[in-house]
Formats: structure tokens, C-alpha cells, sequence
């Protein structure tokens, strides 16, 4: 089928039929900042990070697909603020203590404060009270940190074949469950699994291997995230 | 008394209270020093991750976060069953904190106390702070800043960051010193340990010069508390702890570190935010102790580097080898471990140790653990108990401060009685004193508070009743 054409920021863009926006922006080397999408997950176009204008209206990046002609505004200072404001509320609707949390420096949310220029929120903490479940052996979850992304529920799901999340409530409530009466120790859960692999934050951790990488040598330490995607376009 | 509520997870400083009681004939019956500190923080950890504590209680101090990571690092290490670190993990630990120790003494010495020794402690405050010092001896203020960027970069070397890193895990360390890095800091070692020397000697020669005036000042016998390593030398990051009597004679020498609760016990006073420790066989009425640099010269049998041994004789041959109780030589003890910690520094540079790439260990695990250490103001005790599923059920710590709290009230006790004899006021020079004997003790509420020379201290004069008379704001 032909390529379709249309524009990031100006630029002439070429992708395939089907794809997302974000898909092309990808193989072209551009970065749209996102959250809730992980490659070879469903996207889930929750999150929001990833909003761009598309011929002037707010689409999610991650599920919108791509159309003969249509012009993407990935980096107007509207769209940026629009994301600053979404990761804002990410920050104070959780409980967040970067300083000490152990996915500190390959944590996502907080990679995407520092790209995105995120200082000081504006909006007021919530201080939620929200729960640890450490029953597992070799996993825990601290719901401190849960952005509800949803990423461990689909890979649960989709690649491991297991159904262990879920999520229960609604509005402030909501939050990721096991697929048990109670604990994730009577879940089928193994710590090879792709759910605990995929979270963003450090919501759902492998226990006893905090801090083992220095600081310095973390993810996010020396390039800001998205830059593997934009170096691809520049090695190619 | 005005109630300050700390967030758990604030550092502590603050403001101290000092009241002062007289009876119907104006002599002081009672002084108190009252110090907020920090009690929710034992609560804010419970339920967290193990592996978590060491990066997180590091938030309980903005000045020697070192101490509190390494100390909760070496609990830690009991319960994952390290009991024997490997020569990297420990000697980069000991950079750490020989680093810290240097960084955090530095910092004292120079910027916080230098004032009172240069110009005097009765001077003009308005001359006798860290602005002063600047424009008196420019080259001390450069001094004071090279010698604790040195330190400073040491932690950021080990710990990863300057302030609040992670460099000690559960069992060992996540990162060893590489050769840049050692070149980087032996090119200036010597530089260090002159300055060192120089600071020394200006603790000594104060010391000497007015020991007529400061032998008394604030001064009072009590017992000494620290940790020594098993020959008996000073050691700060590991040891037994060794407690002596005003005469030296030991009360306590190498119990065990895991049961310090059966010879050190707390008390809570209802004035105070602070706990009091104290000897379990001698009681809480007696055996209250003091710690850091002057308790931790007073209780080693030696200094295993050879300036600081040379000073520590110096220094006791002031008392007669018995133990030195005056609160002012807590500037020349303080001193004399700082040339010891560069001195450390300089020989564990040179120890290709640093170099290794065995970084940690682990063994049976268990459920409880205590880790001790003498951090700049003191010993330090972390004390946990994790439950099957890794996470922390009860804390305790005994910070420095808090074994100090006793030997501090004291000291402003003296202060008191010798400057109000029959004169029910609060004078300026009472409260120069009282702020000059606290000082000498480095407690937290001084550490990040008065850079201007000028502790953050209320004070308040009580009459036989308990009404107040007058009260002052030093701030
Ligand atoms: S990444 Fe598109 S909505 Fe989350």
C-alpha cells in the first residue's frame, strides 16, 4: 500500500497505513512523550502524556492513527503545558518521595519531569493513603507510587497469560488489584514475569536489588528519555 | 511551651528553648535545654522495603546524612547475614565516612566555631561570626570551604551524590573508586592534611592559651561513651562500644552491639522532645553520658595514624592521661580527628582495595538488626526488626544529639549558675555563653541554622512559681 504523508512540526513525515501517530513519529526519529504505552503492549491511550494537536484538536499520539495530510503539533507551547500539567497531577495525586524511591534515576514519571521541565507543582499534594503489598517472595507493590498506567495489567495479560491485575474502583478510588482474595503471594505471579518488567515507576518492584546501580549509571542519568528514539534517526 | 511539629521527613534543626529557674532568693534551681527533634520518623518507616531504609533515613539530616546511611547500611547488613564485608565494600564505607567526618568537622570548625576561638567568646556578636572570620583570616574561611568540598566530593565519589546517595547496600557497596577518581584526590592530599595541621593547631593553642578561663566554663565530670575498635584504637566506623567514668575507669568495654539495649537505656522527660539515654547499671539519675569527639578521644586507648596519635597525647597529657571533662576541648578533640580522618584517607587512597570489583555478600537472614557508628557528633545507633516479608516492622534510633541532651543541659546549667547569682536577668553575655557551651557539643539544631554566628535560642527566666520574668530571642 502507499505511504501516507503528512507532517510533524513542519516536517514532512512518511508512514504506513495503520499506523499510529506516535508509531510514525517513532520510525521517523521524532519523540512524543508518553506514559502509559510500551512497546509490544496494546496501547491503552490512558495516560494522556502523548496528546498532540492534530489539525488543531487534542488526539492521544498512541492511538490516533495516521491520515493522508494531517498536520501534528508535537512541540507547540500548548501541547508542552498540556503534558507538564498531565505529569503535575501524576506527582501530587501519588505519593512520590523521588529522593529516597529506588526507581530513581530509571523511573519514567520522574524522566519525564526533568525532559519536560516539570519544577514545583502548582496543584496542591493529596497525600492519598494507599497500601504495600509485600507478601510476595520476590516482588512488591507499593501503590504509593502507582500511576495507574496499566501496563502490568495488559502484560499480565497478553504475554504472560496469567491475568494477575486488575483494575478495581473508580475516580480517586481507582487502583491495580490481584487476581486473588487478597495478597499477590496467592497470585500465580513469577518474578520473571513481563508485568513486573514493564512498570514505569516503582509501583511493582523486584525486591532486594534497590540501589544496586550506582547513581551515574542509572537510565536516565546521562540522556534524558526519548533520546534512544530520536538517536535511532540520527544513526540511520 | 510552643509546640513545633516536625514533618516526618524534614531535616532537623529548628529552635532551642532555654529556660531558667530561680528561687525566692534569684539562685537557679533548674535549666533546661529543649530541642525539637524528630519522633515521627521511626513511625514514617514502618512498612518499607528493608533495602530502602539506608537511602531513606538519610532525610533525618541535612548535615551528616553519611551517618545515618552507613548506620542503618550496617543493620541492614545483619539482617541480610553479611557479616563479613568484603576489603572493597568495607574500605569504600570507610571513605565514606572518614570523608563525611572531615566535611562535617570542617564545617564546625570553621564556619560555626572558628568565631568564638579567633575573637574571643565574650566579643562583640557582631564581629564574632562566620562574616568576621572572613574578613579577619580570608585565608582560615578558604580553608574551612576547600577542606569540606574535599569531603563533599569523597561522599559524592562513594555514595554517588554529595548528599543523599546510595552507595552502601544491604551487605556491601554498589560501586568501586576508580583510578581517575583516586588520582583525582591523592593530588591534593597533602594540601588537605596541611590545612588540617593548621586548624589543629589554632584548637591547641586556644585551648592551652586560655585553659584558666574554659577549664570551669560549662565544664562538669561525666561518664564517656564511644565506639573503639578491639585493640582499643579510635575507630568511627566500627567497633564495640566502650563506656568510662570521669576518672577513665571502664564501665562497659565490647558488649555486644546487637544487645546495646540491655546496657544503654532511654528515658522520656514530659519536657522534653528528647529522649535521655542512659547506663543501665548506673541509672538514669548517674549515667547519663556524653559522646563524640571529646568522649571518643577519651575513650580509645590510642589513635592507630601518627600525627593524631602525637596530638592525642598532647591532649591528655593536659588532664594527666585521666579523662579530659571540659567542655571547650570538645573544639581540640574535634581537631584532632579531623588530621586523623585525612590521615585515613590518605593511607586507604593508597590501598588498592578501593579498586575491587567484589562488592557484596550475603548470608542467612534474620529478622533484627543494630548498627553502630560514631558519626561526627557522636555515636549513632539504628536499631530494626524486619518482618518475613521484608519489611520493617520497629525502629529505633539514638541519635548523638540525643546522648548529648543531658551533658548539654548541663553545660547551660553551669553557664546559668555562674552568670545569675542574685540577678534575676537574662544578659547578653549569659546568652553569648550559653549559646558558646551548646556549641561546643555540634548539636543538629545548630547545623544548618546559624550560618550568621547566631544559634536560633529562646529564652526564658522563671520565677520560684513558674512565672515567667523575661524572656529573649537570640535569632
Ligand atoms: S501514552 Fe498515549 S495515552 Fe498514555
Amino acid at each position: 500500500m502507499a505511504d501516507i504523508t503528512f507532517k510533524i512540526d513542519n516536517v514532512d513525515i512518511k508512514g504506513k497505513p495503520g499506523q499510529t501517530i506516535m508509531e510514525a513519529a517513532d520510525a521517523a526519529g521524532i519523540y512524543i512523550p508518553r506514559l502509559c504505552t510500551y512497546e509490544g503492549l496494546q496501547p491503552h491511550g490512558s495516560c494522556r502524556v502523548c496528546t498532540v494537536f492534530v489539525n488543531g484538536r487534542a488526539q492521544a499520539a498512541c492511538t490516533q492513527p495516521i491520515a493522508e495530510g494531517i498536520t501534528v503539533d508535537n512541540s507547540s507551547e500548548e501541547v508542552q503545558q498540556i503534558r507538564k500539567d498531565i505529569i503535575e497531577m501524576l506527582f501530587v495525586e501519588g505519593n512520590h518521595y523521588c529522593m529516597f524511591c529506588e526507581k530513581s534515576g530509571n523511573c519514567e514519571l520522574q524522566a519525564l519531569a526533568y525532559r519536560l521541565g516539570v519544577l514545583a507543582p502548582k496543584y496542591p499534594y493529596l497525600f492519598p493513603k494507599r497500601d504495600i503489598d509485600a507478601s510476595h517472595k520476590d516482588i512488591f507493590i507499593d501503590r504509593n507510587r502507582c500511576v495507574l498506567c496499566g501496563r502490568c495489567v495488559r502484560a499480565s495479560q497478553d504475554i504472560d497469560g496469567k491475568n494477575v491485575f486488575e483494575f478495581v474502583d473508580r475516580g480517586p478510588d481507582k487502583r491495580v488489584a490481584v487476581n486473588s482474595e487478597a495478597k499477590l503471594s496467592d497470585t500465580e505471579i513469577d518474578v520473571t514475569d513481563k508485568a513486573v518488567e514493564v512498570c514505569p515507576v516503582g509501583a511493582l518492584l523486584k525486591k532486594r536489588v534497590g540501589y544496586a546501580v550506582p547513581i551515574g549509571e542509572r537510565l536516565y542519568d546521562n540522556k534524558p528519555i526519548g533520546s534512544e528514539i530520536e538517536n535511532k534517526n540520527q544513526s540511520s | 511551651m510552643k509546640k513545633i511539629v516536625i514533618e516526618p521527613v524534614t531535616r532537623v534543626e529548628g529552635h532551642g528553648k532555654v529556660t531558667i529557674q530561680l528561687d525566692d532568693n534569684n539562685k537557679v534551681t533548674q535549666s533546661r535545654l529543649h530541642i525539637v527533634e524528630f519522633r515521627g520518623f521511626e513511625r514514617f518507616i514502618l512498612g518499607r522495603p528493608y533495602w530502602e531504609v539506608p537511602v531513606l533515613v538519610q532525610r533525618l539530616c541535612g548535615i551528616c546524612p553519611v551517618s545515618h546511611h552507613l548506620a542503618a547500611a550496617k543493620a541492614m547488613d545483619v539482617i541480610v547475614g553479611a557479616d563479613k564485608l568484603t576489603p572493597t565494600a568495607e574500605k569504600m564505607r570507610r571513605l565514606m565516612h572518614y570523608g563525611q567526618m572531615l566535611q562535617s568537622h570542617a564545617l564546625h570548625f570553621f564556619h560555626l566555631c572558628s568565631p568564638d576561638l579567633l575573637f574571643g567568646f565574650d566579643a562583640d556578636p557582631a564581629i564574632r561570626n562566620v562574616i568576621g572570620v572572613i574578613e579577619k583570616h580570608p585565608d582560615l574561611a578558604v580553608q574551612g570551604v576547600m577542606l569540606r568540598k574535599y569531603g563533599q566530593e569523597l561522599i559524592k565519589a562513594t555514595a554517588g551524590k554529595k548528599i543523599h546517595g546510595t552507595g552502601a547496600i544491604p551487605g556491601g557497596i554498589n560501586k568501586n573508586l576508580s583510578i581517575e577518581e583516586r588520582d583525582n584526590f591523592l593530588k591534593d592530599i597533602e594540601q588537605i592534611l596541611e590545612w588540617s595541621r593548621g586548624a589543629l593547631k589554632i584548637a591547641k593553642d586556644y585551648t592551652i592559651d586560655n585553659l584558666d578561663k574554659i577549664a570551669s566554663f560549662g565544664s562538669f565530670d561525666s561518664n564517656h561513651l564511644g565506639i573503639v575498635r578491639k585493640d582499643g584504637a579510635m575507630d568511627f566506623y566500627d567497633g564495640g562500644v566502650r563506656a568510662i567514668d570521669k576518672d577513665g575507669n571502664k564501665i562497659f568495654d565490647h558488649l555486644d552491639n546487637q544487645k546495646y539495649h540491655h546496657y544503654i537505656a532511654e528515658e522520656v522527660k514530659s519536657w522534653s522532645y528528647m529522649k535521655f539515654p542512659f547506663i543501665r547499671e548506673i541509672g538514669h539519675e548517674n549515667g547519663w553520658y556524653r559522646v563524640g569527639p571529646l568522649a571518643r578521644v577519651n575513650v580509645c586507648d590510642y589513635i592507630d595514624t601518627p600525627e593524631a596519635e602525637a596530638a592525642r597525647k598532647e591532649f591528655m597529657a593536659v588532664t594527666d592521661n585521666k579523662p579530659n571533662n571540659i567542655t571547650m576541648a570538645y573544639h581540640w578533640a574535634r581537631m584532632i580527628e579531623m588530621l586523623h580522618s585525612v590521615e585515613v584517607i590518605k593511607s586507604l587512597l593508597n590501598d588498592d582495595d578501593l579498586q575491587g570489583n567484589d562488592l557484596v555478600v550475603s548470608g542467612e537472614r534474620r529478622n533484627e538488626g543494630v548498627g553502630i557508628i560514631e558519626a561526627p557528633r557522636g555515636t549513632l545507633f539504628h536499631h530494626y526488626q524486619v518482618n518475613d516479608n521484608d519489611q520493617i516492622t520497629m525502629a529505633n534510633l539514638i541519635v548523638s544529639t540525643t546522648s548529648n541532651n543531658e551533658p548539654m543541659n548541663q553545660a547551660v546549667k553551669k553557664v546559668a549558675e555562674e552568670r545569675i547569682s542574685g540577678k534575676p536577668e537574662i544578659t547578653e553575655p549569659l546568652m553569648n555563653e550559653v549559646e558558646v557551651a551548646i556549641r561546643a557539643y555540634d548539636p543538629c539544631l545548630s547545623c544548618a541554622t546559624h550560618a550568621l554566628g547566631k544559634m536560633p535560642l529562646k529564652f526564658e527566666l522563671l520565677d520560684n512559681d513558674g512565672h515567667i520574668i523575661q524572656t529573649e530571642s537570640r535569632n
